[in-house]
């Protein structure tokens, strides 16, 4: 049941599922993407409600770059393959692979975090602050808190990746370095919708 | 395999902040809910006092405001939500056959975030005046502009502190009940307040959310000059309501659902009958839930919404009668032919079936999009809610302590001062609330401070005082029952009431850390009963009896909610030291909890024994 039984034999197939604990982890994060789901959403719905509140502030059309996001996406999207590679990796005991495709993630994930940064340190430059207009706060809670979890979920594979380093890939690493995956994959299935709602909707107007 | 770890165990203080026993956490959960049950009832009182008689100045208009937002706010989400899930982290574990929780660590975590939680929102009292924007927290009343002190900042905090221990919570009774099931408990044998308690995680689950983005926002608002809700910066405040309520609503399904559960075991359980309808019961119980999230908008038909959305609505909510009338009925039928016994648990329960029908046909009377402009905001909707969160989920929630306390405790409450008890609490409480709908239809708004003489308000607010007085006094035999109760010796058998039906009456009674020695073989409904049936007087075990691995205790969630707690404190006064260092210890104890792994214990067959919780 705990982590010694595969220890010094051959990993099982999945490692992810192989004890009752990894199976209870990737389920309790199921189920946990599922509420931030429901977080996302609430967010969303508040950013349609107030986007066309701008007052005095630029609007949508004058402030978004659709070349900048554009290579964000790039950067986001890309990050979600290569965490695939990992996880396949993973499943073919190829801990060098995993831990390669993990700190490239880690990389774009980088990244797209220097580029949102830009972009928002462009926006207040173009007068565009979190307190300049509804459409504004809610921007940048929306967007803010999809970079925040971009943010968190680089220092999590971060450790993760120093974790498997020390104590190799076995049933307790596993199910962590799966979990991590299914974050990110979480986290840039919101950034598409933030492209097309934020972005895709703000230049067509 | 089964090396038995050196762990260290605790004792003392210790033992109880360290704890990841579903069992010991779910004792710590009803003493911490029952204390904030007694704040919130006290406060209720105070309440009362000032309305006894017209132009009273017992306590200030401010406090008045004060006193109804943190009535509210502490009976929802610091007493009803922590006792609902002291019952569930002390019964659903047995009644699967489980020996724990899936997430023992977590489960401490969520216990820790909510109690420090609650602190910080009662702190207030001290730190210059506790929110009183009312318990839904309204834009603009609540926007910085009108509430300039700090009250409501430690709503939004305290709730946010709060809510995530009650999220990852819901979260850990899912996953325990999807893959923790002992073999043979397949989900349409499981019983019905294990059912009711999966139903509520999952509401927990997705409602709790919106509530969180609901607070984040108001909280830039107040904190950091955001404008969400601020009108004249382009913010919109219905958008607030809609966010309050998508959350809303959904929570009195949360509340009510275990209580259906409760009432569901303890009226088979004394009548001695297999629940009638079982799957009907589950049926009702998941399209409770279902359409629980598609009504919110019924607390708004006069905010504006226009015809069309206050009709939709208006029928939405209308259709729940349907699966709450399917449960009213069965419970009947339980009771029909049964061989009824009227224990002070059966008593809660069944006082409780017509109590919650009268408070039902008032929902679908404000359901009524046209006849709800009139009861809006009146006594009415106080009676209601009234009737269906104390005469539905408080009395099932005291049913269900009267029914399980030999299981947690292993002592059976004294049955003269339950009954007692429940005879002061359900005259009082009648008395107090059943005159609110003639208040309402009156005229009488609610939430007001005083009323003028001659109104024709004066004897109806007298007699609902009474009545608040006889539930305060029913509180107090309670209490003493405990008290008494706990001088006794811990000698209840494992089936104290004889006709147990369920899991958790075939170990002793408190059952020790382990649950199960051997995890029993689950061959049918009412899994006890049925082996009782054929003459048996135990489980079949499923398993030999072998080592038994155990989660080590851990310091950790109580310092990550501390973490928390010091957080919330520096961002509301703008100390961002003392915030950032809040947060640090915060995400510092995640990051030990991730490094270090935590391999637990075994218990020997040797080991063995039937040692309880020690309570």
């Amino acid at each position: 049941m705990s982590g010694h039984s595969h220890v010094d034999g051959q990993l099982p197939h999945e490692p992810e599922k192989a004890t009752l604990e990894g199976r209870n982890k990737v389920l309790g994060f199921w189920l946990f993407l599922g509420g931030e789901t429901v977080l996302f959403g609430t967010l969303f719905s508040a950013f349609l409600a107030l986007r066309h509140q701008v007052l005095d502030g630029p609007t949508e059309q004058e402030l978004f770059s659709l070349p900048l996001v554009a290579a964000a996406t790039l950067l986001l999207l890309t990050s979600s393959l290569t965490s695939v590679f990992a996880i396949q990796a993973m499943h073919n005991n190829q801990v060098k692979a995993m831990i390669n495709w993990l700190i490239i993630t880690v990389l774009l994930g980088l990244g797209f975090l220097g580029l949102e940064i830009y972009e928002f340190y462009h926006y207040v430059h173009e007068g565009h602050g979190f307190t300049t207009s509804a459409f504004s706060s809610s921007f940048y809670t929306l967007v803010g808190f999809h970079g925040a979890h971009v943010a968190f979920g680089i220092l999590w594979i971060s450790l993760l990746i120093a974790q498997v380093f020390k104590k190799g890939l076995n049933v307790v690493t596993a199910p962590k370095i799966y979990v991590a995956g299914m974050y990110w994959h979480f986290i840039d299935v919101v950034w598409v919708f933030i492209f097309t709602v934020v972005y895709l909707m703000g230049k067509v107007g | 395999m089964a090396h038995a770890h050196a762990v260290k165990r605790y004792t003392g203080l210790l033992d109880w902040l360290t704890t990841v026993d579903h069992k010991k956490i779910g004792i710590l959960y009803l003493f911490a809910g029952f204390f904030f049950f007694i704040i919130g009832g006290l406060e209720a009182v105070l309440i009362r006092i000032q309305l006894w008689e017209p132009m009273n100045d017992f306590v200030s208009a401010e406090t008045f405001n004060q006193l109804l937002t943190m009535h509210g706010t502490t009976m929802i989400f610091l007493a009803a939500m922590p006792m609902i899930f002291a019952l569930m982290n002390a019964v659903i574990p047995l009644q699967i056959g489980a020996r724990d929780v899936a997430f023992p660590f977590v489960n401490a975590l969520g216990f820790w975030t909510f109690f420090f939680g609650a602190v910080l929102l009662n702190v207030s009292w001290f730190a210059g005046g506790a929110p009183d924007a009312g318990w839904t927290s309204y834009v603009p009343l609540a926007s910085p502009v009108y509430s300039s002190t700090h009250g409501v900042d430690y709503y939004v905090i305290g709730l946010q502190i709060a809510g995530l221990g009650t999220l990852i919570g819901g979260i850990n009774f899912l996953v325990t009940i999807i893959n923790m099931r002992a073999p043979g408990m397949s989900f349409m044998r499981m019983p019905m307040f294990t059912w009711a308690a999966f139903i509520t995680s999952a509401l927990i689950l997705f409602a709790f959310p919106a509530l969180t983005v609901g607070l984040v926002a108001l909280m830039f608002d107040r904190l950091f000059e955001a404008n969400f809700f601020d009108v004249s910066q382009g913010g919109n405040a219905v958008l607030w309501e809609h966010i309050f309520w998508i959350f809303g609503h959904p929570e009195v399904y949360i509340l009510i659902l275990p209580a259906f559960g409760i009432i569901s075991e303890v009226i088979s359980t004394f009548s001695r009958k297999r629940l009638f309808g079982y799957s009907s019961m589950v049926f009702a119980t998941v399209l409770i839930g279902f359409l629980g999230f598609m009504v919110w908008a019924h607390h708004m038909f006069t905010t504006g919404l226009g015809p069309i959305a206050n009709a939709l609505f208006s029928i939405a909510t209308m259709l729940i009668a349907v699966p709450t009338g399917i449960k009213i009925f069965n419970w009947l039928f339980t009771m029909w032919g049964g061989s009824i016994k009227f224990t002070t648990a059966n008593l809660f329960a069944v006082g409780f079936v017509p109590t919650f029908v009268m408070g039902g046909v008032t929902g679908v009377m404000l359901a009524a999009a046209p006849a709800d402009f009139q009861y809006h905001d009146s006594y009415f909707v106080v009676a209601h809610f009234h009737y269906v969160i104390v005469g539905g989920l408080v009395l099932g929630l005291f049913s269900g302590l009267f029914y399980w306390w030999p299981k947690m405790f292993g002592r059976v409450l004294n049955e003269t001062l339950g009954k007692l008890f429940f005879w002061l609490f359900y005259i009082g409480f009648h008395l107090t609330f059943f005159i609110q709908h003639f208040l309402g239809l009156m005229g009488m708004p609610r939430r007001v401070w005083r009323y003028l003489d001659g109104m024709g308000f004066n004897e109806m607010n007298l007699i609902s005082s009474v009545g608040a007085m006889l539930m305060g006094l029913g509180t107090i035999v309670f209490i003493i029952n405990m008290i008494v109760t706990g001088l006794k010796p811990r000698n209840a058998s494992n089936d104290p009431w004889e006709d147990g039906r369920t899991l958790e009456w075939t170990i002793p009674s408190p059952p020790p850390e382990y649950n199960f020695a051997q995890t029993p073989l689950v061959r049918g409904y009412d899994a006890f009963w049925k082996e009782k049936m054929e003459g048996k007087n135990a489980m079949t075990p499923a398993e030999p009896l072998g080592p038994i691995h155990m989660p080590s205790p851990s310091i950790l969630p109580f310092l990550m909610s501390l973490g928390l707690f010091i957080a919330g404190f520096g961002f509301m006064y703008h100390n961002y030291y003392i915030g950032i260092g809040g947060l640090v210890i915060t995400f510092g104890c995640m990051f030990f909890r991730s490094v270090i792994d935590d391999h637990g214990f075994h218990i020997e067959p040797e080991e063995l024994q039937d040692k309880g919780v020690k309570a």
